[in-house]
């Protein structure tokens, strides 16, 4: 028996049985989940499909995106720079850094947005301008969201400097380099490829954080969807719009994020 | 006295751990120093203090006459600003045992990086003369891969062409083959004792004795963070004074006899 072995078909365990079991479990209770929800008297779809591409909420969308793009901007180019502070030899510079990250990460971002919101209450006129002209909401979600976010970047940034292996600062310091330059030319750009996972992740978090900004008015999508509802009091439907419009994004960003890190990585 | 080298009584201590005991060395313009001894006897936090990569307790380096890392001042010896730091640094190149390629930049960038970005050389120009010095290290066909496609005994190559590009008067070279596979070590040594032959003033601390033997002027055997004895290559390696030195030879002798001498 031993010689005709080796002749034989192998087939390989797959555990087919508990895969469907599982499957149907999941399949039946999410859907029925969905059917209860989607066949509620008290859901209209039509409503949904009214608002979705309505140009209040398409507006809305593209305000999400702007605050999105704009806070990852403002919270990368400071949150280098409090990254490349913190390694500072200087103690100045580096407790400096680090207050700033310690307060703008301590403090909720909503508190944020509303403090800069009412700034005038603070300060009446920056220079000879009335704040109220100057801080417009926008403005003043920009503030909230891209100080908060430079605070999170920064760290992200500074782990990433940490993975690069002392021996390049070295290298660098050698021909003649200075440390600035060393972080700026070699450690900066080694640190990306650990950079990027988290940092997807962050702009996710971004994207969503944005929606914080209906407290004072922002404009964004969630600002909108509130408008709306506020005046047909179609809450659950426009919530929907809402919910819809962030997983396309997301989703989007997903995708991106992906293509990004492959092509760090070549 | 270009192109030489003047060590005098640098301590170096790493919290309680004295490292250097006060070393002295000069190296004289075109000579090849190989410095010898157990690990852990400050060879290498030598090599680092010579060019200010850790400051120096006491004593001082100069390199062309000129100070490293410190000036001169009122009876004192003031460390200098670290753009000053970094414009002596380049009058050493330094070769390392990890090699330490910038990773994320091909064999020939890495070689014009020092020209381009710190001595503010033409793009072009620095790119001809790293590709000729990539050539004479051999490895013209490798220079536009990166590092982590390169073998080690490459990656070392393509550390001396960088090192060199930026003409210094001197090269270190700390330990540059111990971390090279045994049959890779050979080229390493090749560049280095074609390097030693065009008068290349040179530093390097190793654990290759026939290398030491055969390229060095002068061999130097340190100790517990001292210079134990100091002269010929052929009168240190082969009627050591010091019984320190002849114990360490014969220590290190004794596990490899057929010593590679490519």
């Amino acid at each position: 028996m031993l010689d005709t072995l080796h002749t034989l078909e192998v087939v390989r365990r797959r555990g087919f049985v508990s895969r469907w079991v599982l499957g149907a479990v999941l399949v039946a209770v999410v859907g029925w989940l969905a059917c209860t929800v989607a066949a509620s008297p008290n859901l209209e779809w039509t409503v949904v499909g009214q608002y979705f591409f309505s140009t209040p909420v398409v507006a809305g969308v593209g305000v999400t995106l702007v605050l999105t793009f704009a806070t990852l901007g403002i919270g990368l180019v400071l949150g280098a720079c409090l990254a490349m502070m913190m390694q500072s030899r200087n103690p100045v510079l580096s407790a400096a850094a680090s207050g700033y990250v310690w307060f703008f990460r301590g403090v909720p971002l909503v508190v944020q947005i509303v403090f800069w919101f009412n700034l005038s209450l603070l300060f009446p006129t920056v220079g000879f301008t009335p704040t109220n002209q100057l801080i417009t909401p926008f403005l003043a979600a920009l503030l909230g969201l891209g100080l908060h976010e430079a605070a999170y970047l920064a760290e992200i940034i500074r782990g990433g400097f940490l993975a690069v292996p002392r021996g390049q600062v070295d290298a660098a310091l050698t021909i003649g380099m200075t440390r600035s330059v060393a972080t700026r030319m070699i450690v900066l750009p080694q640190s990306i490829r650990v950079i990027l996972p988290a940092l997807g992740n962050q702009f996710i978090l971004i994207l969503k954080g944005t929606s914080l900004v209906s407290v004072i008015g922002g404009g964004d999508l969630m600002t909108r969807a509130q408008q709306i509802y506020g005046q047909n009091y179609q809450v659950i439907a426009l919530l929907l719009v809402a919910t819809g419009w962030y997983l396309v994004l997301v989703t989007v960003a997903g995708v991106g994020q992906r293509f990004l890190e492959r092509w760090a990585v070549s | 006295m270009v192109g030489g080298l003047r060590i005098r009584g640098i301590r170096k201590s790493f919290g309680d751990l004295e490292v250097l005991r006060g070393v002295d060395l000069d190296v004289a313009p075109g000579e090849v120093v190989c410095v010898i001894g157990p690990s852990g006897s400050g060879k290498s936090t030598l090599l680092r203090c010579v060019n200010h990569l850790e400051p120096v307790d006491a004593g001082f380096v100069q390199v062309d006459d000129v100070l490293v890392g410190y000036e001169h001042r009122d009876g004192r010896l003031y460390e200098s600003a670290e753009r000053d730091i970094a414009r002596s640094r380049r009058r050493m190149g330094m070769v390392f045992q990890q090699f330490n390629l910038f990773s994320h930049l091909t064999a020939v960038r890495n070689v014009t990086l020092g020209p381009v970005r710190v001595l503010g050389r033409d793009a072009g120009e620095a790119e001809r003369e790293a590709r000729e010095l990539l050539a004479r290290v051999g490895l013209a066909a490798h220079a536009d891969k990166l590092p982590a496609q390169l073998s080690g005994g490459q990656q070392q190559r393509v550390a001396i062409a960088r090192a060199m590009a930026m003409k210094p008067s001197v090269m270190l070279f700390d330990e540059p083959t111990s971390a090279l596979d045994p049959e890779l070590v050979g080229e390493v040594l090749m560049v280095m004792r074609d390097l030693a032959s065009q008068g290349m003033t040179m530093v390097v601390v190793t654990h290759e004795i026939a290398f030491a033997h055969e390229v060095a002027d002068t061999v130097v055997f340190m100790d517990d963070g001292v210079v134990v004895e100091s002269g010929p290559a052929a009168q240190v390696l082969l009627s050591p004074r010091s019984e320190r030195t002849a114990a360490f030879l014969a220590h290190v002798r004794r596990p490899r006899k057929e010593h590679d001498h490519a």
